[in-house]
């Protein structure tokens, strides 16, 4: 009998690494060695299954077994009991693919995070990745841009506007020189499934930006993630220099004739710069301040010249797009909402981790029965979707699908999709007036609504709270709330008014003593 | 005009790392971040250095520096322990780990040990909130961060 060198997986995504992957993965080496086993260990991306991280796989003939949350202390016990061959042990999963969390999902985007080693371009290669880059440099820009608006993908940073135009904007404008820039600043509380991309499946951006940059004439593309994201930063360099000594970009991306390469750049902590004006700004060396629009990036963007300017999950999604056809995406969804999401279920819940799934799931589904309540056991009272500029929503609106269009009806926002869980112990004044103060600490300073109204919003939210002319004051809010939605340049200031309206308006008894009037649900 | 001389060795590696990037697209901010990678800070001797050799005026330089919340003007401490403000670890508590933080550490937000170990800083936002309320130590990442972790936390940036 011919022996097979056993794979073990353990991630080193920042999730598990905070988690204490590193010390499994010591202690593993260690232990496999000590005990002179045949194994071999991969530090693998995250499944997203982040309540059960560091989450440790082994590969057997049966497909990969699954064992967490595992600690380093655990490890002795996890060999003893044959972890090598799939053994039974107290924190035995079964079978990875079979977790009901993961099997409920359609993995798209996500097919290959978790999946495979993601420095290793054979293993990307292995599992489908590079067909939709080769597809590409087979066909006429127009064409690839087709296939993009055919497919129905939107903006997966929150703004929805579709893809394909987009890019078709930049292939017909003039110029000699073009920009594929991703915007990777991923500032939104709650949400992460950018940086568990770049960390677990970073060659699927790359194929995503060079698919972009061939359906549009551009030669040059710039992922700009956060000082936050160390881990991401590290493995999509990494990725990078791996991707140019293959070929796959470079002055001739797979041998097409045609050029493309890219470098990651690092913003500095700077909420607004999230905002695509903001971070052309900041690309160029300038302070994160956004431009008025027009001119649109596409036409004048990153050093004036045409601009694509897309989020990971957009980029990240063209692959698959250029692979296996328009249709298999478009065919995934609801109403105008095409395709998948990556929906991060995050705070104070059960089952957190990402989730990816059609457009059209109802929120309480993912909250009530995915996610499997909160993690405290106290009843939920209000999710915040979108990050911090997202409504909060009460249970009342738990039926509100996932679709871009039917969020807005609620005067809520999709945004990054992340959901942020609280339980019956928030306090929503306490929460609005986050909002705001957030808003003034990373307001640009650009234009009055923004810079000046959230400090004035923080002080009335005091006063609120200290029960200064209550009834007055409320009002005095939702007066501000009005003046900084439609006054302000962009989505910071603009949007900052959806958490504190949607507190004022579902959780009237959080701004006692008198509720609103139009709380009436 | 500055009345104090930048001291040499200031100038002199402000120099070589200028002339290593500048031959980047938008190169202010990667210069910035090498800067305080190499100092622990951005030192202001290096403004106009970096203001002359990109052909900026000063004042463009110092709005950049002083724009962006990573860029320090002094030294932190040895240490720095960043907390998560965000609303995902508020949901699990985070506020009251900061409170906890202060009263261990004797300093409020932004502020550093008497004795130099450690600087406390806020951050909104690790990509952590899955797993809150998380923290950042020297740049390790810590998540399901609860009172005992935090005192351990604070024991090794103390040492």
């Amino acid at each position: 009998m011919t022996t097979m060198t056993t794979k073990i997986y353990i991630p080193r995504d920042a999730a598990a690494l905070a988690l204490g992957a590193d010390k499994v993965a010591k202690a593993m080496e260690e232990a496999t060695a000590a005990r002179g086993l045949d194994a071999t260990i991969v530090r693998n991306g995250s499944r997203g299954l982040h309540w059960l991280e560091p989450l440790v796989e082994v590969e057997t003939p049966e497909g990969r077994v699954a064992y967490g949350p595992v600690k380093a202390r655990d490890v002795a016990s996890l060999l003893d009991a044959g972890l090598v061959t799939g053994g039974n042990h107290a924190l035995c999963l079964g079978k990875t693919e079979d977790i009901p969390f993961l099997k409920q999902q359609t993995r798209l985007t996500f097919a290959r995070c978790g999946v495979i080693d993601p420095l290793s371009l054979d293993d990307y290669r292995a599992h489908g990745g590079l067909r939709g880059l080769q597809n590409a440099i087979a066909m006429e820009p127009m064409a690839i841009v087709a296939q993009v608006t055919d497919s129905g993908l939107r903006g997966r940073g929150g703004a929805g506007f579709p893809t394909g135009i987009k890019w078709k904007t930049v292939l017909e404008a003039a110029g000699t020189r073009k920009y594929i820039v991703c915007n990777a600043d991923e500032g939104d509380s709650g949400t992460f499934a950018d940086r568990m991309i770049m960390e677990g499946d970073p060659f699927v951006l790359i194929e995503g930006m060079a698919i972009s940059g061939i359906a549009t004439g551009a030669t040059k593309g710039f992922i700009y993630t956060r000082s936050e994201y160390p881990h991401a930063i590290a493995t999509m360099a990494e990725a990078i220099e791996i991707a140019r000594a293959a070929g796959v970009l470079g002055p001739s991306v797979l041998g097409s004739g045609r050029a493309f390469d890219m470098e990651v750049r690092t913003g500095a902590g700077a909420y607004v710069c999230g905002e695509e004006t903001a971070l052309l700004n900041s690309l160029e060396g300038k302070r994160g301040i956004v431009r008025a629009k027009p001119p649109l990036p596409a036409h004048k963007g990153l050093f004036d010249c045409p601009t694509v300017i897309n989020n990971v999950i957009s980029l990240a999604s063209v692959p698959i797009i250029m692979d296996r056809g328009a249709a298999f995406y478009r065919d995934f969804g609801m109403g105008r909402s095409r395709g998948t999401i990556p929906i991060q279920i995050a705070g104070n819940v059960k089952h957190s981790g990402l989730f990816e799934t059609a457009f059209g799931l109802a929120l309480g589904e993912t909250i009530d029965h995915i996610g499997g309540g909160t993690a405290s056991g106290r009843p939920v009272k209000a999710v915040q979707v979108g990050g911090p500029l997202g409504a909060y929503f009460p249970r009342a609106l738990f039926d509100t699908p996932f679709d871009y269009e039917a969020f807005a009806a609620r005067d809520g926002l999709i945004g990054h999709a992340g959901i942020v869980v609280f339980d019956d112990t928030a306090d929503m004044l306490k929460q609005a007036r986050f909002a705001m103060e957030f808003c003034a600490i990373e307001s640009c300073g650009k234009c009055t609504p923004c810079r000046i109204g959230s400090t004035r919003g923080v002080e009335v939210a005091d006063k609120i709270a200290a029960g200064i002319e209550p009834e007055k004051n409320r009002e005095l809010l939702a007066d501000l709330c009005n003046t900084m939605k439609f006054g302000s340049l962009c989505a910071l200031g603009g949007f900052t008014p959806y958490p504190v309206v949607s507190a004022m308006t579902h959780f009237p008894d959080d701004f006692k003593p008198a509720p609103l009037v139009e709380a009436a649900e | 005009m500055n009345i104090h001389q930048p001291r040499a060795d200031v100038t002199g590696r402000t120099l070589a790392i200028v002339g290593e990037l500048k031959g980047l697209e938008g190169p202010l901010l990667p210069i910035l971040h090498e800067i305080q990678h190499e100092f622990g800070y951005v030192p202001q001797d290096c403004l106009p250095v970096i203001a002359r050799e990109l052909n900026l005026s000063r004042a463009e330089v110092y709005g950049v520096f002083s724009f962006y919340h990573d860029f320090r003007e002094h030294p932190a401490g040895r240490h720095v322990l960043k907390l998560c403000r965000a609303e995902a670890c508020q949901s699990m508590g985070g506020d009251q780990l900061a409170e906890r933080a202060k009263r261990l550490l004797g300093i409020d937000f932004h502020e550093t040990t008497p004795d130099g170990a450690v600087t406390l800083e806020p951050v909104y936002c690790l990509g952590l909130c899955s797993c809150a309320p998380s923290a950042m130590l020297d740049g390790e990442v810590h998540a399901r961060v609860d009172a005992d972790d935090l005192e351990a936390l604070v024991a090794e940036a103390r040492r």
